[in-house]
């Protein structure tokens, strides 16, 4: 056409429209505009895999510290001046273990720091004690080294998680104490102290005296087998620095530790802004030093039930909650389910009721969880008086909730049947029901029980319903029944997470995890299902 | 002990299928072509009447019970308990249970062991009686049953007939659902509006229902009935969904055109597992990140910038809940988006447009009651959304519009009014049912409009 156009100018071919130079910048804004809504929707999904990313990156790394918890080993006094064979229950077992604690450091005689230092060791050794007593009698007559599980507290200390602690630097001059226990002076020869110390947060007073308040890092100085404190600095004669401190550790001796000798060790998080004091960070890194600190897999955390004490809640107790919980869903909306599923497609006829039953399912699975909760709450419990927190009550909520993910998945199952299987035998002279049964069920019951899963898989990640019948209680015991309270994992998760120990951050985070690969077990069965089993017609 | 009834009624349901059998193959010598039902349809027909009926009854007794005998106990202990309001009432017959049966009791008294007594007592005959009764109409079943067996008998349309009133049943119980929702919602609200009016409850500004009870003296238990009034937390639910919907519409809308358009088979096979996996992921564990990590961030990005976050600010709960959305989203838009003939696409490439062009001016025009619906679905979902609001947005209820102070929702105080100790008959929990109520029709409204928006402006290619 172009062509046919330029023919009718005599000798000079007019530029076509589709080709002049406006219509290449046309074309080439056109191509950009297209990139660019490509690049958008390439933008779009990674930001969603970011997102996934991060979710799953920040719980991953905030899960890790909790898999392992450090114990604390003690020579724990059992002998029978202490311990009556006789009387095992009417024993102290924790204050056993607190003396053989404090015979660690007998240089802490104020009653403050005694109360500090028995804070170390979790509230739970006794129970511990005395259940590995129970089990193994001959640990009784004698001195026995046994690991007791650190407090919380100690316990984040020594993951790294509750203060930034540099390491040992030598002190490259003199240090001369003037006592060696108590608030004491000490001599550093050359002045280079002071500048670090105004690097580290001191407060400027009257002739360059540096304060150290709490508000600053922590400046430590280890020499003579002990550990000062600072407080304080100031220029001294000489370009000497002079220092207030006070003692932690007492001191071998008052002579002068020689250039390199000493170590200075600096706690970056200031004092008032972490749950540690400086007095058990010395304790510990001595205990640490001395190799009676070990970390061990948590099997605290995976074999108790809940607590009050980060160190000592669990989550077997959700565990077993959640797979109560989920049997009794599983045993009421599985049958019902996949029953309503067959009456609507394979036998109801197309009249106004079962329209009515179609639209009621399809609202029903957008209803928002927590109304189950609400008819849970005002049928089961106030109505049918049925017990408050029991995995039956909770089972029947999410089996309500369920109900329409399976039966939307099982009819979509039966419809994939082809009608030649029904005609064949119904042609051999099978009755209706047995058609359905014999022949359509077993064939859509690969689809049923995927669909099944992921409903289950959705069910045991709910939460807000839950709630509501009272799942939320504080319960400390493993369940044994159905119609024990009980708590479940996600609502576990949810009580923990209000928690504000800083421990029970990471055991949130482990329980999560827990959950996470529950439900990635469910979703991968559901998947190799759908794979092995699923039939193309 | 009613548990081993159960058991034996299952055994002798296998029993008498057994029997039936048996006894119908020996009603034709053997001949089991002279039968009428197979010989498996009379053991069923046999089991059915055997256990069926029996069965039945303990269902409908296990229902009944606890609430005859908590009324019982009542009834017996009315003199001690005179004076006690609904909610002592009900600790003191939970109490009185624990101590019968075991579990967890709150504290002893000579009344309540007592009345554990007592309990244990009617326990034992209701028991009894569900025994004897289950034995008897498992009997008579049985016997009745029995006899009927006989060559000509149609045992299969029995059976049958039986199956499908329980396929019914199994259909009606999302019905069932249904109107339990719904009555139990009403009548709880309408409980509620007697004491509250209803005009104060849609209009008012004001809710703080933790102090319920002003009233002192001779007004004590009076309901101050200006502090119930929902238009915070509605504004509340709306500002959230609002930020929710801002990150969820465009990257679930782009995400899913970038998939069904432009994506390669290896990006989809990699990109679409990543989207359900952030389907699949429990909505508290959104929670605990949101709460966390996210307004946290937002907080201290705030003050870098000089701006005043709130800790539980409704950015952050509205910013994870469109990232739990973006996959909701994304896969209804892809449906729609799929569901646009291909001959559409055909005819707008030979008009040589590029395939945003087609994508822009042909296809979301073509899906857009689709995506419409999607949408709306999608906010249906945000305004129902609870763990991450508890967890994440805050409890007091703010009448304001900025993004970056604490509102609370609708969810949020459904669960802080009904979680911990509560009182059944108070004006404050009723408040929460009543609030269920707006939710459950806030939510049904949306979804029948996006029905509704589908049916009506669907293009019909085909």
């Amino acid at each position: 056409m172009t062509d046919a156009i330029a023919s009718f100018g005599a000798g000079r071919r007019p530029v076509s429209i589709h080709t002049d130079d406006a219509a290449k910048a046309r074309l080439k804004g056109r191509y950009r505009a297209e990139t660019w809504f490509k690049w958008l929707g390439a933008a779009a999904v990674a930001l969603a895999g970011l997102f996934l990313v991060l979710l799953l990156s920040t719980i991953v790394t905030q899960a890790i510290p909790a898999l392992r918890q450090n114990y604390l080993t003690l020579p724990i006094d059992l002998s029978a001046a202490k311990v009556d064979a006789a009387k095992l229950d009417a024993v102290n077992y924790d204050a056993i273990a607190q003396e053989a604690l404090t015979a660690k450091f007998p240089d802490v005689t104020s009653r403050q720091d005694k109360r500090l230092l028995r804070g170390l060791i979790s509230t739970g050794t006794g129970v511990f004690l005395r259940k590995d007593i129970a089990a193994d009698p001959g640990m009784l007559g004698g001195t026995v080294d046994y690991a007791v599980p650190l407090d919380d507290f100690a316990d984040l200390y020594l993951k790294g998680l509750l203060a930034d602690v540099g390491s040992d630097e030598a002190i490259s001059t003199s240090v001369t104490p003037s006592q060696s226990s108590g608030d004491i002076d000490l001599t550093f020869g050359d002045d280079a102290m002071l500048a670090l110390a105004r690097g580290h947060g001191a407060t400027e007073g009257e002739n360059g005296m540096l304060t150290l308040t709490s508000g600053a890092s922590s400046l430590l100085v280890a020499f003579n087998g002990g550990t000062v404190k600072l407080t304080a600095l100031s220029p001294g004669a000489n370009g000497t620095a002079v220092a207030k401190g006070t003692v932690i550790e007492a001191l071998d001796s008052t002579a002068p530790a020689a250039s390199g000798q000493a170590f200075l060790r600096v706690i970056d998080t200031p004092e008032a802004s972490r749950k540690i004091s400086d007095k058990v960070i010395v304790w510990l890194d001595t205990l640490k030093s001395a190799g009676l600190i070990e970390s061990r897999f948590n099997s605290i955390f995976f074999f108790t039930g809940a607590s009050r004490e980060p160190e000592l809640a669990g989550i077997w107790g959700a565990v077993v909650g959640s797979f109560l919980t989920m049997i009794v869903t599983l045993a009421i909306a599985f049958p019902i389910g996949v029953s309503a599923a067959i009456y609507l497609e394979e036998f109801a006829p197309k009249n106004r009721l079962t329209t009515i039953i179609e639209v009621n399912i399809n609202n029903l699975a957008a209803v928002p969880s927590i109304v189950f909760g609400l008819l849970g709450l005002a049928v089961f419990l106030n109505f049918f008086g049925l017990p408050r927190s029991a995995p039956v009550v909770g089972g029947m909520v999410l089996a309500l909730m369920t109900l329409p993910i399976i039966i939307i998945a099982s009819r979509a199952s039966l419809r994939a049947v082809p009608p030649s299987i029904r005609e064949a035998a119904l042609g051999i002279g099978a009755s209706k029901v047995q058609t359905v049964f014999h022949h359509v069920l077993p064939l859509a019951m690969p689809g049923i029980m995927t669909g099944t899963i992921l409903g289950m898989a959705h069910a045991l990640g709910e939460t807000a319903p839950l709630l509501m019948i009272g799942m939320v209680a504080f319960i400390v015991d493993i369940p044994g029944g159905f119609t024990d309270p009980a708590t479940i994992l996600p609502v576990q998760i949810f009580m923990w997470a209000d928690f504000p120990e800083a421990g029970f951050q990471q055991k949130t985070s482990a329980a999560i995890l827990i959950l996470l690969v529950f439900l990635v077990i469910m979703n991968a069965i559901a998947v190799i299902l759908r794979r092995r089993f699923e039939r193309r017609w | 002990m009613v548990g081993y009834l159960v058991v034996l009624l299952l055994v002798l349901a296998a029993a008498a299928y057994w029997i039936g059998r048996t006894r119908a193959i020996a009603s034709v010598n053997g001949d089991v072509a002279r039968l009428h039902s197979l010989p498996g349809q009379h053991g069923m027909f046999l089991a059915l009447f055997a256990a069926g009926p029996a069965l039945l009854a303990i269902v409908l007794w296990s229902m009944v019970t606890p609430g005859i005998e908590s009324s019982i106990i009542a009834d017996r202990f009315s003199a001690e308990l005179s004076g006690m309001g609904v909610p002592q009432v009900e600790a003191f017959i939970r109490d009185a249970r624990a101590m019968a049966f075991g579990g967890l009791v709150g504290f002893a008294d000579p009344t309540k062991e007592a009345a554990a007594a007592v309990y244990k007592s009617i326990h034992t005959t209701s028991a009894w009686i569900i025994w004897a009764v289950a034995l008897l109409l498992s009997a008579s079943g049985f016997y009745w049953a029995y006899s009927r067996i006989a060559q000509a008998y149609r045992a299969r349309h029995v059976v049958e007939r039986v199956l499908r009133a329980f396929l019914i049943t199994c259909s009606a119980v999302a019905i069932l659902t249904t109107i339990g929702i719904v009555l139990s919602l009403i009548f709880e609200s309408l409980r509620f509006f007697q004491q509250v009016p209803l005009y104060k409850f849609l209009f008012g500004t004001h809710w703080s229902p933790q102090s319920a009870f002003t009233g002192a003296g001779a007004e004590a238990g009076a309901v101050n009935q200006d502090i119930f009034g929902m238009v915070p937390l509605f504004a509340g639910t709306l500002l959230i969904t609002f930020i929710a919907m801002l990150v969820a519409a465009p990257i679930g809308l782009m995400a899913a055109i970038y998939l069904s358009d432009y994506a390669s088979k290896s990006v989809r096979a990699v990109a679409k597992p990543v989207l359900e996996i952030l389907a699949g992921i429990p909505t508290v564990v959104y929670g605990f990140f949101a709460a966390l990590t996210v307004a946290p961030y937002f907080r201290s990005m705030g003050e870098s910038l000089g701006l005043n976050v709130a800790s539980e600010s409704a950015l952050a709960a509205g910013v994870v809940m469109g990232i739990m959305i973006i996959p909701f989203v994304s896969s209804l838009s892809d449906d729609v988006i799929n569901a646009v003939p291909q001959s559409l696409r055909d005819g707008s490439a030979g008009l040589g447009a590029t395939k945003s062009e087609t994508i822009r001016k042909v296809i979301l025009p073509a899906a857009l009651p689709g995506i419409v619906s999607a949408m709306l679905l999608a906010v249906s979902r945000a305004i129902g959304e609870t763990m991450i609001v508890v967890m994440a947005a805050g409890l007091a209820a703010n009448l304001t519009a900025n993004p970056l102070e604490a509102v609370t929702t609708v969810t949020v105080q459904i669960v802080t009014l009904l979680v911990g100790d509560q009182e059944f008959d108070s004006a404050k929990t009723l408040a929460a049912f009543a609030l269920g109520l707006v939710l459950f029709c806030i939510t049904l409204t949306l979804n029948i409009v996006a029905l509704r928006v589908v049916q009506k402006y669907r293009e019909q290619y085909d």
